[in-house]
């Protein structure tokens, strides 16, 4: 059994019981402990269930790199599931449930599939589900989602509890990884007085140089990090973060940092996760190395275990796996797990070692009375739930002639792979060490910055050194280096001196036995989360699949939660061999961000609730708001559909505020139209270019109404301009345009006509805009008092300054309803004020405030366009029947030249006209219109559609505008739009002008 | 004329900074060749300020003047001169190719006080705000999350964020996420 011993543990805290529960179970741990000791000190070896074939699994590593140890963790609005029992630190009332199984751990029907497994190796899904073709979509596919995915989705219902936030940071050097390489590392770069930020994504520093022993200037390693911490806590270029890992590394030396602040103590005040986006002149990568799994037989069987984590849980948590191990090993570093083990009093029953002779560790092991076995190799682990017995033969062979022993947990290692990852992200590349047989970090081609210069300095054992003295030197070599890059002069110091026990080479070893019959390497664990053996590496290089990155999507290898930490080394060097090639060869996979999964709501940051998009909002926004406001989005903007009064349904609102707009009066927040300011000696030519009718010559008082293509010709935005003075326009856009108009113009000033002597200033925001509108608009101002806004002193497209009642104003004369109408501009700050005062006045007048619904149907009403109804990016002034507005005079406009081209000009193009439904109804929106035939896919012809249809209170009918081909050629004739309802609308086509065709009402 | 009120009248909240809208604030955008002697004279007696370089901001209260691009400043006057002093600035540049332009009710105004200010905008503008980089007399044209701001500080302690007005309660509440109990960052 697993348990706690009674002594070690240089982590915990003996004195802080700590209870917490697993599927409902009460357990005790002690504060310092992982989820994952804690629940081996209570002897819960199991901890989850494969994700394919669903066999029992238990804790294999005791890090970021674990596969098999995931839970559901916290309840509620704080459940979230696979999370690593390893990186998930123990506290009071933690609830945790293992996952992948039915009905429970113990028991699991799904199971069953361990036993189908051999019709069920690499590939099948794509073999078996292809045919019959229509079983995809209606059986494989929901059977398949049913049964995949590891943990549970949250409960839909329930909204994470939590806060999250973003952090902008900016340092000269940043050092990911606080291991001892990372704090000599960091010391090295700060000693040269650059601004170092330095981050580790565990709660301890110092790694597992402490656990692994050895001296570090002649002391023990433990109290040289302690020493180290505190001395770069004390520098004040050095920020240092716990529990922050780095999670990726970007373009121009930007690094994800990700810190898990509060997942230690849930519900503690302030954010839970905390992203930090770093911006480093030089990164340096402290990540340390992670040790391989051997390729045995049964090396899933809960209770087989990496060695490095053995001892982990030895000296770190004062937990052993087992009470009677077996060690199997192709190198020197697992006899350091055999010698913690017996010195914590655990049996060690003997070292498997695959190689002939080893080290002096091997040495000190028998001494201890450890029983070494050289060239030998697990044959098999038995057991189901949990490892009973291992059987033992030769490494050279297929596995038999075995020796059988009895055990409750295996130690393996098959060497050391330094963590390339940060390394990689931004591609940077690596190259094969024969000698420890792993990928490093290529010092020659480092990941690129701007400059065409390396960014990142690999340090330590991710760099490839592995023994404490090497790893210190290549740190503090590799913190110099990183300061000189970043501009810095670093000191002339000596790394110090790191001493262990001389270690004798390794040898690789892919399969244990080296040449392991099919029973066994059917039995051999590549990748545990996603179920990947040796045998489907080995079928998809049979089945033609040479490229490694083919073959993990084919075998899914290294494509779990884990992203392969434990198994792509292994995975490849099984595919190297499969292919009779070299490993180099072969290469990696790519290793992308984040290192391990970070959270969606640290993604997010802040960016939720009530702070998930901004709304923009008018000076009008609250009244609007009490006022019954239906709210519709437009840009970011939120502007009013209709103001619905208690008992009316929205298309009431919209009816009873169209009639009241044509009959009495009404009111309109304009605010969110785009107001620019051109100004300059060229601003009249300037316009002249950006509209297609001519601006400069309109009279100083006047408005024109004009329309903006692209340099392809195509509508982009409309709007009134009035021309302010000799040198000054003001130019209206739409609601959605302002920004994007603005930028338009100031690029077309800034990288074509930067000779051009013009201005422009958005100031969109400065006014608060009321379009007053209706039969009595007049008669309400004159109310107010003030300026003449009589027919004579102020005609239509006319503007003048002045002052309405106690307002200072900016009153157009411009109607988008067909009616009499004025748009009055006041400063933003008394917009409410203002508009208070028009409804005040207005009340005798039968005054209204109206929605974007009713604007629409005045204007579709009067045949006025809309950008981004009429217009769909395609669509050219012409298809308008805007010949009008497309000056002749002009020898350029933006637009001209494409006006020009061939399909501009054809007369088949879809033509603007309006549309009366035979029977009164109302053509659903963006309904298309048939014509005679099909086309080459069988679909009948398509001859025209919809762009605006309403229901016209006014005229008690369905109305419509659409583009129909030779549409204004064929008045009266009708067509038919299939709505997706079934029904079929017959439309005649008509004038797009319904009402008021003379424009009497607008000119009173 | 009617009261003018401010986007968010002087709303305010505390957490591990003070946030508080500031009310209304004259601004004028002024565009022009900055290198003009006639357009820095327009500037100095509107502001008594010189003229800023590149990021600089030079504000003493109510009044200033801030850098925005090489051809654009923001002319920082009392709300109510604001009218007087744009008028007196066209008139000094009539005879220049300049612009400018009242946005005074354009803009909402936040001042972000205390001893973790820096922290609250370093959550939500990419900028490197240690006191190192960044001190009273500068400016940056930046975002607040997902909109447009500009910020300068008024003290070692204290920065002045400009946003649109439409943005004001999108800033205002981002300023309270950012600024909410036990999300100090410990870094500036």
């Amino acid at each position: 059994m697993s348990t706690r011993l009674a002594k070690q543990g240089r982590l915990i805290d003996r004195s802080k019981q700590v209870t917490f529960t697993f599927n409902g179970t009460s357990m005790q741990g002690y504060e310092g402990d992982t989820l994952a000791s804690a629940l081996l000190a209570n002897d819960q070896m199991m901890m989850g269930r494969s994700f394919k074939y669903h066999r029992p699994r238990g804790v294999v590593a005791s890090g970021a790199e674990e596969p098999n140890a995931l839970v559901g963790l916290g309840q509620g609005n704080r459940f979230e599931p696979n999370q690593r029992a390893t990186t998930t630190e123990l506290f009071n009332g933690l609830t945790s449930v293992s996952q992948n199984h039915w009905p429970n751990l113990e028991f699991d029907i799904g199971a069953v599939n361990t036993h189908l497994s051999r019709f069920l190796p690499a590939g099948f899904y794509y073999k078996m589900f292809i045919h019959p073709k229509p079983f995809w979509k209606h059986v494989y596919e929901p059977f398949i989602r049913q049964s995949a995915g590891l943990g549970k989705a949250p409960d839909k219902d329930n909204r994470d509890a939590d806060t999250y936030e973003h952090f902008y940071a900016f340092t000269d050097v940043l050092v990911i990884g606080g291991g001892v390489a990372g704090l000599q590392a960091a010391k090295a770069a700060a000693q040269s007085g650059a601004k170092v930020m330095l981050i580790e994504q565990t709660a301890h520093w110092g790694g597992r140089a402490p656990v692994d022993g050895g001296t570090i200037d002649n002391e023990p390693v433990d109290k040289f990090v302690e020493q180290l911490v505190s001395e770069l806590e004390t520098m004040g270029n050095v920020t240092m973060r716990s529990r922050c890992m780095g999670a990726g590394v970007y373009d121009h030396g930007y690094v994800l940092g990700y810190e898990r602040l509060n997942d230690h103590k849930p519900g503690t005040q302030g954010p839970r996760h905390r992203l930090w986006r770093i911006r480093a002149k030089q990164v340096v990568t402290a990540t340390g190395a992670i040790e391989r799994p051997l390729s045995f037989a049964g090396n899933d069987v809960p209770g087989v275990m990496l060695a490095s984590a053995m001892r982990d849980y030895v000296v770190n948590w004062g937990v052993t796996p087992g009470e009677r191990v077996i060690v199997a090993t192709n190198n020197d570093d697992a006899y350091r797990t055999a010698i913690i083990l017996k010195q914590a009093g655990v049996d060690v029953l003997r070292v498997i070692d695959a190689r002939a002779a080893a080290g002096p560790l091997a040495e000190e092991a028998r001494q201890l009375g450890i029983r070494v076995d050289p060239g030998k190799a697990i044959a098999k682990v038995k057991g189901g739930k949990r490892v009973k017995k291992v059987a033992i033969c030769n490494q050279e062979g297929i596995g038999g002639a075995r020796e059988e022993v009895e055990c409750d947990a295996v130690a393996m290692s098959g060497g050391w792979s330094p963590v390339v990852h940060m390394w990689s992200h931004c591609g940077g590349k690596l190259i094969w060490d024969d000698a420890n047989a792993h990928f490093r970090p290529d010092p020659a081609r480092p990941p690129l910055g701007a400059n065409g210069e390396g960014f990142v300095v690999a340090a330590g054992a991710s760099n490839g050194p592995l023994a404490l003295g090497d790893v210190l030197t290549d740190a503090h070599a590799a913190g110099k280096a990183a300061a000189k890059a970043a501009g810095f002069k670093p000191k002339n110091t000596k790394a110090p001196a790191g001493e262990t026990t001389q270690e004798a080479a390794m040898q690789a070893v892919w399969l244990m036995p080296a040449n392991a019959d099919v029973q066994l390497r059917m039995k051999s664990w590549l990748d545990f989360q996603n179920d990947v053996k040796v045998s489907d590496v080995q079928l998809a290089a049979r089945e033609g699949y040479e490229s490694v990155e083919h073959t993990k999507r084919y075998t899914t290898l290294g494509m779990a939660t884990d992203q392969g930490k434990l198994s792509n080394i292994n995975g490849l060097a099984i595919l190297a061999d499969a292919l009779e090639s070299e490993i180099p060869k072969v290469g990696t996979t790519t290793f992308r961000p984040p290192y391990t999964p970070i959270s969606m709501g640290a993604i997010g940051g802040e960016a939720r609730g009530e702070v998930f998009q901004p709304i923009r909002q008018t000076p009008m926004h609250d009244w609007h708001d009490e006022n019954g406001a239906d709210w519709e989005p437009v840009g970011h903007w939120r502007r009013t559909y209709a103001y619905v009064r208690p008992g009316e349904s929205v298309h009431d609102a919209v009816n009873r505020e169209v009639k009241n707009t044509r009959e009495n009066l009404g009111l309109l927040d304009a605010s969110t139209l785009g107001k620019l300011i051109v100004k300059g000696p060229d601003a009249g030519k300037f316009l002249d270019m950006m509209y297609t009718n001519m601006m400069s010559t309109l009279k100083v008082g006047k408005c024109r109404y004009g329309l903006m293509c692209s340099e392809n010709g195509f509508l982009i935005d409309d709007g009134v301009v009035a021309r302010i003075d000799e040198d000054t326009w003001l130019c209206h856009t739409t609601t959605g345009g302002a920004e994007r108009i603005h930028g338009h113009m100031e690029e077309w000033l800034q990288t074509e006509w930067w000779d051009w002597k013009v201005y422009v200033a958005n100031v969109t925001e400065q006014y608060a805009q009321v379009a007053v509108v209706g039969p009595n608009a007049r008669k309400v101002l004159e109310k107010l008092g003030g300026m003449d806004v009589g027919k004579e002193a102020l005609p239509f497209m006319e503007w003048r300054d002045g002052k309405i009642g106690d307002f200072d104003c900016r009153a157009y004369r411009i109607s988008f309803s067909g009616e009499l109408s004025y748009e009055i501009a006041v400063p933003a700050s008394q917009g409410q004020a203002f508009w208070n005062a028009l409804m005040e006045a207005g009340k005798e007048f039968g005054v209204m405030p109206y929605g974007t619904e009713c604007l629409h149907i005045l204007r579709a009403e009067k045949g006025f366009i809309m950008i981004g109804d009429e217009t769909d990016g395609t669509v050219i002034p012409q298809d308008l029947g805007l010949h009008w507005a497309l000056s002749k005079k002009k020898e350029d406009y933006l637009g001209k030249r494409a006006h020009l081209r061939s399909h501009m000009a054809d007369p088949d193009r879809w033509k603007l006209v309006g549309l009366e439904t035979v029977d009164g109804s109302v053509i659903p929106d963006g309904a298309y219109a048939v014509g005679e035939g099909v086309n080459a896919n069988g679909q009948r012809n398509m001859i025209g559609r919809v762009t605006s249809t309403y229901y016209s209170a006014n005229l008690g009918k369905g109305i419509a505008m659409g583009l129909v081909k030779h549409g204004p050629d064929r008045m009266g004739e009708i067509i038919e739009f299939p709505g997706t309802d079934g029904k079929t609308y017959k439309a005649k086509i008509v004038d797009p002008i319904f009402y008021d065709k003379d424009g009497e009402k607008q000119n009173v | 004329m009617s009261e003018p009120i401010s986007a968010l009248n002087h709303a305010s909240y505390d957490g591990i900074a003070k946030v508080q809208e500031c009310g209304l604030q004259g601004m004028i955008t002024l565009r022009g060749d900055l290198s003009d002697k006639v357009l820095a004279k327009a500037v100095k007696d509107a502001t008594g300020q010189k003229m800023p370089g590149q990021r600089e901001a030079f504000v003493d209260g109510e009044s200033g003047v801030c850098w925005m691009s090489p051809d654009e400043l923001l002319v920082l006057v009392p709300y109510v001169e604001v009218e007087a002093k744009l008028a007196a600035m066209t008139n000094a540049l009539s005879g220049t190719h300049a612009l400018a332009v009242n946005v005074s009710d354009a803009r909402a105004v936040f001042s972000i006080s205390g001893s973790s200010a820096r922290e609250v905008l370093g959550k939500l503008a990419p900028v490197e705000l240690s006191s190192k980089a960044f001190q009273p007399g500068q400016i940056r044209r930046s975002r607040l999350a997902q909109v447009a701001g500009a910020f300068w500080m008024d003290d070692d302690q204290t920065l002045r964020v400009v946003c649109f007005r439409s943005a004001a309660d999108y800033v205002f509440n981002l300023l309270k996420v950012a600024a909410q109990p036990g999300s100090e960052v410990g870094v500036y």
